[in-house]
């Protein structure tokens, strides 16, 4: 019986200085979680989770202060990423917060524009360019869609448009049943 | 053929006779129907639709305006990147429209194009690229020199041929293959150049040798072109070169694979994701060294190829020179027009070749055939059953891959894994749908794989980008803030004047700035009437451009 | 012109589920006709019950599961399931053996896994394995074959002993049964008979178990046909067949008076059927070339395992399915090398 005891309690006192060795040795910087939650987040920053972008909602996933269908822009891939990473179980887009659109960019109607920069200072990627009272542009491959630019503008002189379809990216439709040719639309 | 020549430099070791790649499939050939006769000229069609990118890598930018008057051989468009190519007017006449048309691509979308209006005089401009001893040339002036004439290899994937030609540094081409196998069924425009022109082809050939530095060449070529090879090995003996060698190679698709083709010739596999030129080889296509020959040695740019237009649908099939641009219904109606029995029509083989929603698309320079195939030659494709797991499609993959794995993991959308199988080692060549017993579009699932991936790659990289963009704005922000805080610090340091010469500051710019506003409204109301003067001038080539649409869908009807 | 597009290959597909499937059968055909040479009536109706039992299931739960039931009947997979099994089955066995055996491979082993390929266990031997722990007695009901013993039940007698398990006047069940060499052979090992003494008996022929040396070598030519038309892959029936001939040959070096040769082992029971028939079912068995040699190679040890210390007669059944379980592994790490890759584990796979 003491024998045992004294095993036991050995052998606790083991496993746990090797658990504390551990913890010390092997001690991780930082939250790592949060980059890779944020790696696959959509970087749109838009908001429509209800945190001020996506490295805040990713901070707040990892708190379990947030679900992870909150992302509309990034839709049903990037909560079966999330899920999958976290080893939680997918579930559908939170409607509230909006719905998986078709991928746009802002566009400035130049004639309108009055230059006031306010959609300059809501673009939260920095791109929209010009200066006061000069006409402003939005650049269109570093524009994330976020739609943060139409509200602030005081003339509504910016439209979202669907981003334009390209040969080079288009990609082949998944097979939907054989005896279904390939949609392939000309124009 | 020729004999074993004992005096011939040390050389690679190759193989005494071709061996056999994995997998591949016996596949009727079909290739007597469009030989029939030599390669004839397709006549000039009235408008050409040239497209800016008809190879891998960035478009071409066009050099033209519309409304200019061009040469045959012309330059009408630049590259603007190292892997880009040139394209040039293939005749003579005026540049109408500079915009979206649709080409042969399988999503059967648009893309930019220059269109023009032939004058049927075909006359031509020097071009340049004439080269007196090009065999005595400095490498890199070959290069410049095909770079400058378009040339892409013909056989289908269209990469630009400079920079194959050009080995790197650190790389010493030891062979120089020349890929004459044309596995596919029904193609033979490779046959046919090789016997109606094997001077050009030979011609070219030894200038890339020598742009290469390669130690040898080799012609593989598949033994079911008999008259090909007779062709070449007598213009071999004729000129006494016994430096370059016709090797057939066994009947069996896809021999002309590049990676299967070297190793059938060499017994040597080229790495994975890797090149050639890893183990020291280049493969050309040889309609690709006849371009060499004709645009160095006759000063002709790429603006013509050689296209099989051939399947039961086609009322006389045969090999024609075809000018780049050139509609397909027009090549169609000079080979007697389409047969009851057309069902389909292909650009490309049977196996992997596009198919093409309509005919009004032009040959582009990897256009190697044009089948109008009856529902006898391509049927419908029959509704996919489950995978059996047969495992034929592994038998007859020709990159030892395992395709209904590939198959698994691409239907159920698992991008890792699908890569785990090593999707990206796949060529596409078709032979595990083609003896798939449950009739799975196989091919089009791991097309629809890749180009999920790409895709994914290319959002990730943008959201990377967009990540930056982000940080930087809010690092950005952060510092504005203490600056402006260390300003009101120090302003709360000296009150008086700071603050007052700030206050002042700021009246009269706010002053000067409405003053602006007002000029320049003034001035916007002055420049009214001049600002659409303008935009009048940049509508006029668009208003001119519609009527000579509708006269093309007039022609089209 | 409009013409319709789809992504390439474009030429005729040259294979056809339901070829490979009416290939299969019409293999079966050597073997099935040595069967009814050798055991009577009874055989013939195993077929028939076990096939109309396996397609009718198929039926009625494509309807359940809502899924299109002509086209899929048509690929006749549920078909060779039932023919599968029905020669598999003992020729006096009550026709709800076979009904009972078909019904269970195609609603549990089958379309409960989700239909033609998606089962993980080859549905008849699954059927076979419920038939035989649930009806012990009934799956013993063996004929003795055609000359060793008495003669064969005439049509009318096998089917009213079948259909309404009457037996013909004046004869008991018992008399009409007789174990199968297989069963004979591990009896008289029991009881210390050497195998020298036990080939002497009128159940074996000159190497075997009588008329199933006749059985195994009709699915013999049977399968090599099947091979030759490149229906099946040689590596399993040679994996198992290899694997059975090496422990066998072993043992029976060691022992040859208390373990049969390997010969009697090839030619007995279910061997060739299994080999060429059952293990070589694609859904169920490993993919990759070397995988599916190292799958027959575990069936053909397995099989002589269980014939010689198992529980059971024959192993088949057994055999496969445990390789069933053992597929998905069998494949993981056997992926053939990646043309252009150093070696099978390059790039990947790990």
């Amino acid at each position: 019986m003491l024998t045992a005891m004294l095993a036991i309690g050995i052998l606790a006192a083991l496993f746990g200085l090797l658990l504390g060795y551990a913890a010390i040795r092997f001690k991780v910087e930082g939250d790592p979680i949060v980059d890779q939650i944020d790696a696959l987040l959509p970087q749109t920053q838009c908001g429509q989770c209800g945190f001020a972008g996506c490295r805040p909602y990713a901070r707040a996933i990892a708190a379990g202060e947030a679900d992870i269908n909150q992302c509309p822009p990034g839709g049903e891939t990037t909560i079966h990423a999330l899920a999958d990473l976290l080893g939680l179980d997918p579930k559908p887009l939170d409607a509230e917060r909006g719905e998986h659109a078709e991928k746009t960019v802002a566009v400035i109607d130049e004639q309108v524009c009055i230059g006031c920069t306010l959609c300059i200072q809501a673009c939260p990627v920095d791109a929209i360019l010009g200066a006061a009272k000069q006409m402003h542009t939005v650049i269109e491959s570093e524009c994330t869609g976020c739609e943060l630019c139409i509200a602030p503008c005081p003339v509504d002189c910016i439209s979202m448009v669907p981003v334009k379809k390209d040969i080079r990216d288009w990609k082949w439709p998944y097979p939907q049943s054989a005896q279904r040719p390939v949609a392939a639309s000309g124009e | 053929m020729m004999p074993p020549d004992d005096n011939a430099p040390a050389m690679t070791m190759l193989p005494d006779k071709p061996l056999r790649f994995p997998g591949g499939l016996q596949l009727a050939s079909n290739k007597a129907q469009s030989l029939g006769g030599p390669i004839r000229s397709a006549r000039l069609p009235r408008r050409l639709y040239v497209p800016l990118s008809q190879h891998i890598g960035e478009p071409a930018e066009a050099t033209v305006k519309i409304g200019d008057r061009v040469l045959k051989g012309q330059q009408i468009a630049r590259s603007l990147s190292y892997i880009s190519a040139p394209v040039h007017a293939p005749t003579s006449g005026i540049v109408s429209d500079i915009g979206k048309y649709p080409v042969p691509h399988p999503s059967g979308l648009s893309a930019e194009c220059l269109v023009i209006d032939c004058d049927g005089e075909d006359r031509a401009v020097d071009s340049g690229l004439k080269m007196r001893a090009a065999l005595d040339a400095d490498p890199a002036e070959i290069r410049q020199k095909v770079r400058d004439a378009g040339i892409v290899g013909l056989g289908g994937a269209g990469f630009p041929t400079s920079v194959k030609l050009n080995p790197g540094p650190g790389h010493q081409v030891e062979l120089l293959i020349i890929n004459a196998a044309e596995c596919e069924p029904y193609i033979s425009c490779d046959e046919a150049l090789m016997c109606d022109r094997p001077q050009d082809v030979i011609d070219g050939i030894r200038i890339m040798q020598h742009a290469l530095g390669a130690r040898q060449a080799l012609i593989g070529i598949e033994d079911n072109m008999p008259r090909a090879i007779e062709c070449l090995t007598t213009a071999l003996r004729n000129a006494q070169d016994t430096a370059l060698r016709v090797v057939p190679v066994p009947t069996l698709y896809p021999a002309g694979g590049e990676k299967q083709l070297i190793y059938a010739l060499t017994g040597r596999e080229v790495p994975s994701q890797g090149l050639p030129i890893d183990i020291g080889m280049v493969c050309h296509n040889v309609g690709t060294a006849a371009a060499v020959a004709r645009a160095l040695i006759h000063g002709e740019p790429l603006i013509s190829r050689v296209v099989t237009v051939t399947g039961a649908g086609i009322a006389q099939p045969g090999n024609l020179e075809v000018r780049i641009g050139t509609p397909i219904a027009d090549i169609v109606e000079q080979c007697g027009g389409y047969t009851a029995d057309v069902a389909r029509l292909l650009m490309g083989g049977p196996m992997m070749g596009i198919a093409l929603h309509t005919d009004q698309l032009p040959v582009i320079k990897t256009t190697n055939c044009i089948l109008a195939a009856s529902r006898d030659e391509t049927p419908d494709p029959r509704p996919a059953l489950p995978c059996i797991r047969c495992g034929k499609c592994a038998d007859v993959c020709p990159a030892s891959l395992l395709p209904q794995q590939l198959y698994w993991y691409a239907r159920a959308r698992d991008f890792d894994k699908v890569q785990d199988y090593n999707l990206f080692d796949c060529i596409e060549c078709g032979c595990c749908a083609h003896v798939c017993p449950s009739h799975i579009p196989l091919v089009q699932y791991y097309r629809f794989a890749k180009t999920e991936i790409w895709d994914l790659e290319r959002e990730r990289q943008k959201s990377d980008l967009a990540r930056q963009r982000h940080e930087f704005r809010i690092e950005r922000l952060e510092r504005e803030k203490r600056e402006l805080e260390a300003r009101r610090a120090h302003a709360r340091k000296t009150p008086d004047q700071a603050g007052a010469g700030d206050a002042d500051a700021k009246k009269a710019e706010i002053a000067a700035a409405l003053q602006r506003v007002k000029a320049r409204k003034a001035q916007q109301e002055r420049e009214s009437g001049t600002g659409e003067s303008l935009g009048a001038e940049q509508q006029r080539p668009l208003t001119e451009r519609e009527p000579r649409r509708a006269t093309q869908q007039d022609d089209e009807a | 012109m409009q013409f319709p597009t789809q992504s390439s290959p474009y030429l005729p597909p040259v294979n056809d589920v339901t070829r490979l499937m009416v290939t299969v059968m019409l293999a079966m055909i050597p073997g099935v006709l040595c069967l009814f040479w050798f055991f009577g009536w009874g055989v013939l109706f195993n077929l028939l019950v076990a096939s109309f039992a396996a397609v009718g299931t198929e039926a009625l739960i494509l309807r359940l599961r809502r899924r299109p039931v002509r086209p899929t009947l048509g690929d006749g997979t549920a078909l060779l399931t039932g023919l599968l099994l029905g020669a598999a089955l003992p020729p006096l066995a009550p026709w709800w053996i076979p009904a009972i055996g078909a019904s269970f491979a195609i609603a549990v082993a089958k379309q409960l896994y989700g239909g033609m390929g998606s089962n993980p266990f080859n549905p008849a031997m699954v059927g076979y394995v419920v038939l035989i722990i649930s009806f012990p007695l009934q799956m013993t009901l063996w004929s003795p074959p055609h000359g060793a013993g008495h003669d064969l039940l005439p049509l009318l007698d096998a089917a009213r002993l079948v259909f309404l398990e009457a037996l013909p006047p004046g004869t008991r069940l018992d008399a009409l049964t007789m174990a199968t060499p297989l069963d004979a052979a591990r009896n008289d090992i029991a009881r210390n008979l050497t195998w020298s003494e036990i080939l002497q008996r009128p159940l074996f022929g000159s190497f075997a178990g009588r008329g199933w040396e006749w059985i195994n070598f009709g699915f013999l030519i049977g399968g090599l046909w099947l091979w030759q038309r490149r229906v099946i892959h040689w590596q399993i029936p040679a994996g198992m067949l290899g694997g059975l001939f090496l422990i066998s040959a072993l043992f029976y070096i060691a022992d040859a008076d208390s373990f049969g040769s390997p010969v009697f082992h090839f030619f007995s029971g279910a061997t060739m059927l299994g080999a060429f028939f059952i293990a070589t079912d694609p859904v169920s068995a490993a993919t990759t070339p070397r995988g599916r040699l190292y799958y027959g190679a575990g069936i053909g040890v397995l099989v002589y395992v269980i014939r010689t210390w198992g529980g059971y007669p024959d192993g088949v059944a057994f055999a496969v399915l445990l390789m069933n379980m053992a597929a998905p592994t069998i494949d993981y790490y056997t992926q053939p090398r990646v043309f252009g890759h150093r070696d099978a584990g390059d790039d990947g796979n790990d």
